[in-house]
């Protein structure tokens, strides 16, 4: 018989299986058809069109396996789960037909860098009032650095900032930050906080703050985490963008060697996906919040990183925190701690919310989403929704307090 | 359950060298209302300040929800996991509830801690006292744990499904995959659930030995399992996996030698941690 690509997962245990079977034109289609007319096979149907999925019994796998086999026809065993089917489907179907509008999309799986910059263009197509895309500068490997502005008009108002994806492993965040970004235009005339907001404040939206790290991340090292920059004199890429600020950079809480994860790099905003915010920031002038989110831990943070000294604001970003994850928690009981970040999780030096806020910028806030460690970066797929959706009640909080203390 | 041979549990404590213990308050937060903003560009002020702040340990009641008590805590999830873990049994750290840290003149440091501890796949809570305790010095011993008030949520009974399992592999089936568990999307095949269980009850042994109050290690991803021939009726398992170090944020990857049955638990056998990769080096490609 003819040798061909075997695509099916190993069977650990010989029990009945579930098969989908995916001919690959009409001649496959028949030879399909050809099993169920064979009794003795007892294979029970359950899908006729392609793929076609059938239940095999434990006495008729290796018949069935070796035909499908010989006739060279892909085949891979389902497991009975429907979301894990989807990810499966996801991961190795690449002709999966994309999403055609911010409504059919799938929020509830991992994108690849260039399903999220489509998503971007698919949702500014599909609300021109609302939304348009910025270009703020390109990353080390010259992608496009894109950020999403959410504005009903005025000039130059005060705006919330929320960036996802600073670090590429962290899945669940760009993956959230394209639910937040339906959730505005959605709530936008629905909900009385968001349209309120919106009304008078500006949303800036930046979904994938390292997008050549992100890339990495599909492509060879499902675990890295900085940048892709080539750092001279040495064979180790990437600096750490949370540990390029100028606040407290150098100090404890980040590393002078390139081979760390949490390298600094060579100065304060080396990195120009570091740099085109600090650059956006200062230019527009009136951000008056700035959430950068992380995963995970299920923290709220606020600064210092750098620094024991506390905050001068430190009541009110604790106040404010606290009342945030409580509504976040009001959705699934998903608990968070909150507190500054040196004494809450560790010393780090050069973050982004210490600089922005030493800029001025007092509601700085970080978040570290799900989990607290049993999946870790791996967050399964079907947490991402409850997830964003938790978070976003969170969100929605700062941001009403920062639409209604303004300074 | 029986006694278990283990790379960490009640090590002898050594006490070969004195230390320059500096007495350590306890953390102060000062409240300086009238403290005005680092201006931004005045780098070297803020370096100097994050340069002076070492880590300072904390003694006395500690913030159950500060670091200090949260790692100590998690110590008590690893050696519960390595203790009485299973592919059915799984424990995790849910709360801090208070905690205590004090000096052990010339040895070390103690915590006493009241936490919650969950056990995950029955979704069982329960408070327990733990007391952690971390040997100071060159040396490196591996930190100590004692957990007490904690009995119900050990007794948990999934001896039939470990039975199960155990009679189903013992023999003739092979658990042998390249696949990541969990894949890059979260995905873990049902099948497969209890042998991630298991590298991660085995891959608790090491981040017990390895803590410090430094760290903060959780299991990142199995990067492979491979069931080796049954051996003195254990199953045996060879498992390459990669943790995560929260403080550092590095991705330690170890491989390790263990085996498991119901009446013996999880019993480790070697352990070898895999040199830092590069991405030139491409060695083992964590994907």
């Amino acid at each position: 018989f003819q040798h061909c690509v075997q695509f099916s997962a190993l069977l650990a245990v010989e029990q009945h299986q579930v098969f989908r079977i995916v001919p690959k034109d009409d001649v496959q289609l028949a030879l399909v058809r050809v099993l169920e007319d064979i009794l003795d096979l007892e294979l029970d149907f359950w899908r006729w069109v392609t793929p076609v999925d059938v239940r095999v019994p434990s006495h008729s796998l290796q018949v069935v396996k070796t035909y499908l086999e010989n006739h060279c026809i892909k085949y891979f065993t389902m497991i009975k789960d429907l979301q894990a089917l989807l990810d499966e489907e996801q991961r190795q179907m690449k002709s999966i037909a994309p999403a055609g509008n911010t409504d059919t999309f799938h929020y509830t799986t991992y994108h690849t860098l260039s399903e999220i910059y489509s998503f971007q263009d698919m949702l500014v197509a599909e609300n021109p009032k609302l939304v348009s895309k910025t270009v703020i500068g390109q990353s080390y490997e010259g992608r496009p650095l894109n950020v999403l502005k959410f504005s009903t008009g005025g000039s130059n108002r005060p705006a919330i900032w929320i960036d996802t994806g600073i670090h590429a492993r962290e899945w669940v965040t760009q993956a959230s930050g394209i639910v937040f970004a339906k959730k505005i235009v959605t709530e936008y005339g629905t909900d009385s906080a968001v349209t309120e907001i919106l009304n008078r404040m500006d949303v800036f939206l930046e979904m994938v703050v390292n997008p050549d790290g992100y890339h990495f991340t599909h492509t060879n090292n499902r675990m890295w985490r900085k940048n892709r920059k080539q750092n001279r004199g040495s064979t180790c890429v990437g600096v750490d963008l949370n540990r390029n600020w100028n606040a407290g950079f150098g100090g404890h809480g980040s590393s002078n060697n390139p081979c760390s994860e949490i390298y600094r790099g060579t100065r304060a905003h080396s990195e120009p996906e570091v740099k085109s915010i600090v650059n956006f920031v200062r230019s527009h002038g009136n951000i008056k919040a700035f959430i950068s989110i992380h995963s995970y831990s299920q923290m709220l943070l606020f600064p210092y990183g750098y620094t024991r000294k506390p905050a001068k604001d430190q009541a009110e970003l604790d106040q404010v925190a606290q009342k945030a994850i409580t509504a976040l928690a009001s959705l699934y009981g998903t608990s968070y701690r909150y507190g500054s970040i040196i004494t809450t999780i560790y010393q780090s030096s050069g973050g982004s919310i210490d600089w922005t806020y030493n800029q001025g910028i007092k509601y700085s806030y970080t978040f570290e989403l799900r989990d607290t460690g049993h999946f870790g970066f791996i967050l399964p797929a079907n947490q991402i929704v409850p997830t964003a959706n938790e978070t976003w009640l969170a969100l929605k909080v700062i941001m009403d307090h920062t639409f209604k203390n303004p300074y | 359950m029986g006694l278990r041979r283990a790379i960490v549990l009640v090590a002898l404590m050594e006490v070969t060298w004195s230390l320059n213990v500096t007495t350590i308050g306890p953390e102060t937060v000062s409240t300086d209302a009238s403290a005005h903003p680092e201006p931004a560009e005045e780098n070297t002020e803020q370096k100097e300040a994050a340069a002076a702040e070492e880590d300072v340990m904390a003694t006395g009641e500690l913030n159950p929800n500060h670091y200090p008590a949260q790692r100590a805590a998690k110590l008590v999830q690893h050696y519960l996991n390595a203790r009485y873990g299973s592919p059915y049994k799984l424990f995790g750290l849910k709360e801090v509830h208070s905690g205590n840290a004090e000096e052990v003149a010339d040895s070390g440091r103690k915590y006493q801690l009241e936490i919650s501890v969950h056990e995950i796949i029955s979704n069982t809570k329960e408070k327990c006292s733990a007391e952690v305790f971390f040997p100071s010095g060159a040396k490196q011993l591996s930190p100590q744990v004692q957990v007490s008030a904690c009995e119900e949520i050990l007794k948990l009974d999934a001896k039939s499904e470990e039975q199960a399992l155990y009679q189903q592999y013992k023999t003739n089936k092979t658990v042998r995959t390249e696949e990541r568990l969990p894949d890059s999307y979260g995905h873990i095949d049902p099948e497969m659930t209890p042998f991630w269980h298991l590298s991660i009850v085995a891959s608790s042994f090491i981040m017990l030995k390895e803590s410090t109050e430094n760290t903060l290690y959780n299991v990142a991803q199995v990067a492979n399992i491979t069931q080796l021939a049954t051996e003195n009726d254990q199953l045996k398992f060879d498992c390459h996996v990669l943790l995560h170090e929260m403080v550092s944020q590095e991705i330690p990857q170890w491989k390790l030698l263990f085996t498991w049955s119901p009446a013996e638990g999880v019993k480790v056998l070697h352990t070898e941690q895999l040199p830092h990769v590069h991405e030139f080096e491409k060695r083992a490609k964590p994907n």
